[in-house]
C-alpha cells in the first residue's frame, strides 16, 4: 500500500545573504530583498524532502506531496522539491495569507492536511530560516492530535510504526512512534540531493494544485494574529576589531598569542 | 499583578540550572511579578530557596519520555489550567523548545521562542527576539494570555538572590503516550565540555578538510579548552555535529573564542557572540567575522596557526 507523505515547505529569503547586504524597511517592518538574491525553499525543508526520498530509495512505495502556505509564490523556488523527486506540489495561495502569524499558519496547514489527507507521515524542517521559531510543525502535531518527534536524523518505516534517530547534544536517541506521526527533520540527515536533468524536466511539466482559504473553509477572520510585530530592525554593532599585523603571517600568529596574553585572556 | 509560571530545569548536579536562574532574573524584572517555579522532581536543594513566591514540584521526566515530552507537556498543561498564569517562561533548551511549543498550541496560546528580552512595562507583554538567523531583531507585542515564551541562554544575568518560597506538589496531567525512547546513544566526551570551556577554538570551511582539526585539538589541549566547528565543517563530515556552534548547534561563552576559517555568518555568531573576546583568523579581510571580532589576523591559517600554537605553548611552559 502506498505510504502518503506530506512535506511542509516554505519559501524564504536566501539565509546565506551576507549580513552586509541584509536590509530592512523599517516603515513596513519587512526585509528588502537584496538585488539578485532570489527566494529559496527553506533549507531544512529540503532535508525533509530528502528524508522522504530516502524512504523511497529504500524500497518503500511512497507518494510525496509538498505543501506550502503563503502568497506570491516563486515557482522556480517552490518546484525544487519536485525536481528532487517529490510527486505533488500543493499550495495554499491567498492574499489573506500575506501577513499572518505562525499560529494562523498552523491552522491553515491543518485544514489543508485534512482536505488533502489522510497522510501517514507529516514531515517538516527543524526550523525556518526567516523567523527561526522552530514551532510550526510541532504545533501542527498538537492541532492534529498526532504523535510528534523533533530533530530526526534517520527514519525507517516498519508497517504501522517508524523507527527514528533523534539528535541530542552528544549523540542520538532511538525512538519508535506509531504512524501517522509528525516529524521534524534536521540537517544531520545529510545533504539534500541535487535535482538531475530528468527531475527538472518532470518538475517543469507539473502544475501545482492550488487551494484558496475559502476552499479550506477558512476566512481571514479565523486567522487573527496572536503576536503583533511592532518593530523589525538590524541591531547596531560598534565592535572595532584590532588587527594584529606581523612581518609575515607566522609572525602575526606569534604576536596574536602575545597580545592575548597581555590582555590576560590566555 | 502579572502571574508567571516559570518551568525550571536542572543541571547535571540536580541543582536549578544557570539558564533557569537567568529566567528567574528575567521574570523578577517584570513589573508587579508574582512568580511560581515548576521543577521536575522533589523541590529540594537550590529549588527550595529560590527568590519566588512558590515552588511546585511536577513529576520527573522518564527516560522514555525525554525528548518527546508527552507526559511533561501534559503535566505543565495541567498546572497552567489550574493556575491560569499570564506568562509561562521556559529556557530555549531542548525541553523548553518542545514543551513550550506543544503547550502553546495545545492551549491555543501565543508562543515566542528564543527571546532575548521580555517586558510588561507598557501593560501587555512584549518580547524581543533575534530573527533571520540573528541578522535582525524583532519586537512583538503579545495580545493574548497566557504568553508562552522561551528565553535564550545568556540574555540575562542569573539571579543571585534567595528566598523562602512555599512548596507544593502538583498533580500529574493525563497524557496519551505514543512515541517512546527505546535507547540513548551518546558519544563519550573526553576533556572539558564545549559548553563549559573557557577557551574554544572553532574551525570552518576554510580549513579545507578533516585533518587540520588536529591542530585545533592541539591548541585546545594546550589551553585546557575545547574544539568547536561551523555547520559547514560539520555538514562536510570533517567533524561530528556535536561540535557545531551556532543557532542550531551549541551555545558557548568562553573567555576566548578563536574562529579559524569561519566567515562569521549570523547563524554561527548566534552561538558564540556572548564570548568575552572573539579572535578571527581568516584570509579574507572583508569577511564578516572581522566585524564581530575583538582581535584578528588576516591571513592563511596554515601559516598563522602553527606559530600561534607554538607561542601559546612557550607562554604556558
Ligand atoms: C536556519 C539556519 C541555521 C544555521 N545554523 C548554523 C549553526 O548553528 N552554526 C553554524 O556555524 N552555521 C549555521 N548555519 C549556516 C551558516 O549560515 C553558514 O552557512 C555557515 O556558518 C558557514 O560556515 P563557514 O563560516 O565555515 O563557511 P564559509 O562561510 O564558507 O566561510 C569560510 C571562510 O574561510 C575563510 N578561509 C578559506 N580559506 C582559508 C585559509 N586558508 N585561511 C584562513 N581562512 C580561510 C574564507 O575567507 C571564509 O571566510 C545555519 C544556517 C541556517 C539557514
Amino acid at each position: 500500500m502506498t505510504v502518503r507523505i506530506v512535506v511542509l515547505a516554505k519559501q524564504v529569503p536566501d539565509p546565506e545573504t551576507p549580513p552586509s547586504q541584509f536590509k530592512i524597511d523599517e516603515s513596513t517592518n519587512s526585509v528588502i530583498p537584496p538585488n539578485g538574491v532570489p527566494l529559496v525553499v527553506n533549507g531544512f525543508d529540503l532535508n525533509a524532502v530528502e528524508a522522504a526520498l530516502l524512504l523511497r530509495d529504500g524500497g518503500a512505495d511512497v507518494e510525496i506531496t509538498v505543501l506550502s502556505v503563503g502568497n506570491e509564490f516563486v515557482m522556480d523556488a517552490m518546484k525544487k522539491p519536485l525536481a528532487m523527486g517529490a510527486d505533488r506540489l500543493v499550495l495554499v495561495d491567498d492574499e489573506g495569507l500575506d501577513k499572518i502569524d505562525s499560529s494562523a499558519t498552523v491552522k491553515v496547514l491543518a485544514a489543508a492536511i485534512e482536505k488533502d489527507g489522510p497522510f501517514d507521515l507529516i514531515l517538516g524542517g527543524r526550523q525556518a530560516s526567516d523567523w527561526d521559531q522552530a514551532h510550526v510543525t510541532l504545533g501542527l502535531a498538537e492541532v492534529l492530535g498526532l504523535p510528534l518527534v523533533s530533530l530526526v536524523q534517520k527514519l525507517e518505516l516498519n508497517g504501522d510504526s517508524v523507527s527514528l534517530q533523534r539528535v541530542i547534544p552528544d549523540g542520538y536517541q532511538a525512538i519508535t512512534a506509531p504512524v501517522p506521526a509528525v516529524l521534524t527533520i534536521t540537517n544531520e540527515l545529510g545533504e539534500p540531493r541535487y535535482p538531475n536533468l530528468r527531475g527538472i524536466m518532470q518538475a517543469s511539466r507539473k502544475k501545482p494544485e492550488i487551494f484558496s482559504l475559502a476552499d479550506l473553509g477558512l476566512s481571514a477572520g479565523d486567522l487573527a494574529p496572536k503576536l503583533e510585530l511592532k518593530k523589525l530592525y538590524v541591531p547596531e554593532s560598534n565592535k572595532q576589531v584590532e588587527l594584529i599585523e606581523g612581518e609575515d603571517e607566522a609572525d602575526s600568529g606569534k604576536k596574536l598569542a602575545l597580545r592575548l596574553r597581555e590582555e590576560k585572556l590566555i | 499583578m502579572t502571574t508567571i509560571l516559570l518551568v525550571a530545569e536542572r543541571d547535571q548536579q540536580g541543582e536549578i540550572s544557570q539558564a533557569s536562574l537567568q529566567s528567574v532574573a528575567a521574570a523578577s524584572g517584570l513589573s508587579d511579578a508574582q512568580i511560581t517555579v515548576a521543577v521536575t522532581g522533589e523541590a529540594s536543594g537550590s529549588a527550595s530557596s529560590l527568590p519566588v513566591e512558590k515552588v511546585v514540584s511536577i513529576s520527573e521526566i522518564s527516560s522514555g519520555d525525554s525528548g518527546i515530552y508527552e507526559q511533561a507537556t501534559a503535566d505543565v498543561a495541567a498546572l497552567v489550567a489550574s493556575t491560569n498564569p499570564d506568562v509561562v517562561l521556559f529556557n530555549k533548551s531542548d525541553f523548553g523548545s518542545v514543551v513550550g511549543a506543544r503547550l502553546a498550541f495545545r492551549t491555543d496560546s501565543a508562543f515566542a521562542a528564543d527571546c532575548t528580552e521580555i517586558s510588561n512595562a507598557s501593560g501587555s507583554v512584549s518580547v524581543t527576539r533575534p530573527v533571520y538567523g540573528g541578522s535582525a531583531l524583532a519586537e512583538f507585542e503579545i495580545a493574548s494570555s497566557p504568553a508562552i515564551v522561551t528565553l535564550r541562554a545568556g540574555a540575562y544575568e542569573p539571579t543571585s538572590k534567595t528566598g523562602s518560597p512555599s512548596v507544593e506538589t502538583a498533580a500529574a496531567g493525563s497524557a496519551d503516550i505514543r512515541a517512546s525512547v527505546t535507547d540513548t546513544v551518546a558519544e563519550a566526551r573526553d576533556g572539558v565540555r564545549l559548553e563549559d570551556a573557557n577557551f574554544v577554538v572553532s574551525g570552518g570551511r576554510g580549513l579545507g578538510g578533516p585533518e587540520p582539526f588536529s591542530v585545533l585539538t592541539d591548541l585546545a589541549n594546550a589551553l585546557g579548552g575545547a574544539v568547536g566547528a561551523s555547520r559547514a565543517a560539520c555538514d562536510a563530515g570533517w567533524i561530528d555535529h556535536s561540535h557545531q556552534v551556532g543557532l542550531t548547534g551549541k551555545s558557548v561563552s568562553p573567555d576566548v573564542y578563536v574562529a579559524v576559517g569561519i566567515s562569521g555568518a549570523s547563524q554561527h555568531m548566534a552561538g558564540c557572540s556572548s564570548s568575552r573576546a572573539i579572535v578571527a583568523i581568516n584570509k579574507d579581510g572583508d569577511s564578516n567575522i572581522f566585524k564581530e571580532a575583538r582581535f584578528g589576523v588576516v591571513g592563511d591559517w596554515e601559516k598563522v596557526l602553527p606559530s600561534f600554537l607554538a607561542t601559546v605553548r612557550e607562554l604556558k611552559a
